[in-house]
């Protein structure tokens, strides 16, 4: 163990990112939904493996099931076939160590941005011993000075900082993020694609990214995985070695985007 | 905002530097009170009615008052703003009590018993003060025990109906038949159901706001957008959190327009319980007054029940928009 550390590239950065990390295994995922006694099939036989601390990136058309596997993962639903683990323990129901951001952040309206980022500790019974912690990621989404605010005073790209804190302040292993930035105006989404970039850096969570936003999948992940029309089937998978942090124009990444697109089905024609 | 204010402030010490501002309306409204004072004192009265010297009295007091705000509202800052607000009310006050003094005592326009000048009003006020404070107090005793009782149920309920499904397959249609049924048209029964008729008729009361706090309650809670359960199950919520924490909240808005609704109810309901079955209260006092055609105690008593019951429509508006003071639009 000490080995481990003592050959590690960035020793500072280490403990931090073996202490908040899980491995995640979706093994022969299918899954249906029932529609007025229809069934509506969304995932198809999805193989997937994360290493702890890996950021991958779910690329697909809208509504191909991509947000599906993100509440398989959370435990919010379980899968019609095959299974899904964290650090090969069968996942059963949802647990504070794996949470989800939306897309709308769906912050509760009745609670302050503190007691909103309070929420997890609170239903957990920590907030006694962790009180600390909510000022403290606060900070780290730089919105410490809005604990009082209620969700309606706040932009979207404050509201979605928030959702994050929320999750963050259970110091989840696993980070589903459904879409995080898509309803947000392009200039907050840049900066708060390079604030999420700096977060996983520094806590190390596993992060699992849905989006349909190449350039963001690009920017943020390891490894982008391109998903087939519903239902989700896996097309292609894109290592991407690039080191961070990842500037927009590196003309590798342009490259790669030109690919993934074509890979999606969208040739690259000059408009 | 508070800039402004500071601006509007220094505006008027300038104007009070440089000379007397004079606040108009007040001075139209002492001049029409100083009016009805001198009507009610200096026209011989064609029907009698006692309190006409206290009543004169009071309005002459009114209006030296008017007299004073209209030379110095511009000092007293947030409050004279307040006053000088309702100026042009004060004046339809004081006209007000000029034409309905001339119309009644003065004139025999409108007639006893029917009709009562406003020092009729004053007198019962005035001579049955012992009697109203006892009546006030029953009142508000079967109001406080029938609505306090009927909305704590009714929301208890309602969270039940909207939370659980078995519940609510079982619970809703019974809600649905009897929540219509007007609260009065039980009064027959429950006078048997009940050892006392104080009994029947704070279940009455509380049949009336609980019914509605119930319906709205449960369609509050059963209308919680799914994604906040999502959420705090995501974060370690169990059921009891998602109750207390997450639905509960959720549905304070639905809450509240059922709370409005039975408060409204519980006021009509109370008055016609009261008419039938009760040794005091401001219902009964109507009734028995009716009966001796004491129609200036039926006016003066009417007058305490608006007060009463806008106040209490009030104190729910206050309570609301602190409760719900995370809404947007409300603060």
């Amino acid at each position: 163990m000490s080995a481990t550390l003592d050959t590690a590239p960035h020793p500072v950065a280490a403990p931090a990112r073996l202490r908040q990390n899980l491995a995640l295994d979706v093994i022969g995922v299918s899954h249906a939904y029932d529609l007025d006694g229809r069934s509506l099939p969304v995932l198809d036989a999805i193989d997937l493996s994360l290493a702890p601390g890996e950021f991958v990136a779910l690329l697909g058309p809208s509504g191909c099931g991509k947000s599906t596997l993100l509440r398989l993962a959370a435990g919010l639903e379980r899968p019609t076939v095959g299974e899904i683990r964290a650090d090969a323990v069968p996942i059963e129901g949802p647990d504070p160590t794996r949470l989800l951001v939306f897309q709308d952040p769906t912050l509760f309206p009745w609670r302050t941005v503190w007691k909103n980022v309070a929420t997890g500790l609170e239903a957990r019974g920590l907030l006694a011993t962790h009180r600390g912690r909510i000022e403290e990621v606060l900070q780290l989404v730089k919105l410490d000075g809005f604990a009082a605010a209620y969700p309606h005073q706040l932009s979207g790209g404050m509201a979605q900082r928030v959702s994050i804190a929320r999750a963050l302040v259970n110091d989840p292993h696993l980070l589903l993020l459904d879409e995080p930035f898509g309803k947000l105006d392009s200039l907050t989404r840049l900066v708060l694609q390079q604030e999420l970039a700096a977060l996983w850096r520094e806590v190390g969570f596993t992060a699992l990214l849905v989006t349909h936003d190449v350039e963001e999948a690009l920017l943020l992940a390891d490894r982008v995985i391109v998903l087939s029309e519903r239902p989700a089937r896996i097309l292609g998978e894109f290592r991407i070695e690039e080191d961070r942090p990842r500037r927009r124009d590196d003309p590798a990444l342009v490259a790669l985007r030109r690919t993934v697109l074509e890979r999606l089905g969208i040739p690259h024609v000059p408009i | 905002m508070s800039d402004l204010a500071q601006s509007l402030d220094d505006g008027a010490a300038g104007v009070a530097r440089s000379g007397l501002r004079i606040w108009w309306p007040g001075l139209h409204a002492a001049a029409a009170w100083f009016l009805a004072a001198a009507i009610t004192v200096g026209l011989p009265d064609v029907i009698p009615w006692g309190s006409a010297g206290l009543f004169a009295g009071l309005v002459t007091g009114g209006g030296v008052a008017l007299l004073l705000l209209s030379v110095t509202i511009d000092r007293l800052g947030d409050l004279g703003r307040k006053i000088a607000y309702w100026g042009p009310w004060f004046v339809a006050i004081g006209v007000w009590f000029a034409v309905w003094e001339l119309t009644t005592a003065k004139t025999g326009w409108l007639p006893k018993p029917f009709f009562s000048p406003p020092q009729g009003l004053l007198n019962v006020w005035v001579v049955d003060f012992d009697r109203l404070l006892l009546c006030i107090g029953y009142s508000l005793r079967l109001w406080g025990l029938g609505f306090g009782s009927g909305i704590v149920a009714g929301f208890a309920l309602g969270v039940a109906l909207g939370w659980s499904k078995r519940f609510s397959y079982w619970g809703m249609p019974i809600l649905k038949l009897i929540g219509p049924v007007p609260a009065t048209a039980w009064i027959p029964c429950t006078f048997f159901f009940f050892p006392t008729t104080f009994h029947a008729s704070i279940f009455i009361v509380a049949l009336s706001a609980g019914i509605p706090v119930a319906i709205l309650t449960a369609s509050g809670v059963a209308s919680v957008d799914r994604a906040y359960y999502d959420v705090a199950r995501t974060l370690g919520a169990n059921r009891r959190f998602l109750i207390f924490r997450v639905a509960i909240p959720a549905s304070l808005p639905h809450v509240f327009v059922g709370l409005f609704m039975g408060l409204y109810y519980s006021f009509a309901v109370l008055v016609v319980a009261e008419m039938l079955g009760a040794k005091y209260g401001l219902g009964w006092y109507i009734q028995f007054q009716t009966a001796y055609s004491g129609y200036a105690n039926v006016y003066a008593t009417l007058v305490i029940m608006a007060l009463l019951c806008a106040g209490i429509v009030h104190l729910q508006f206050r309570i609301r928009d602190r409760l719900l003071a995370w809404q947007k639009g409300i603060v």
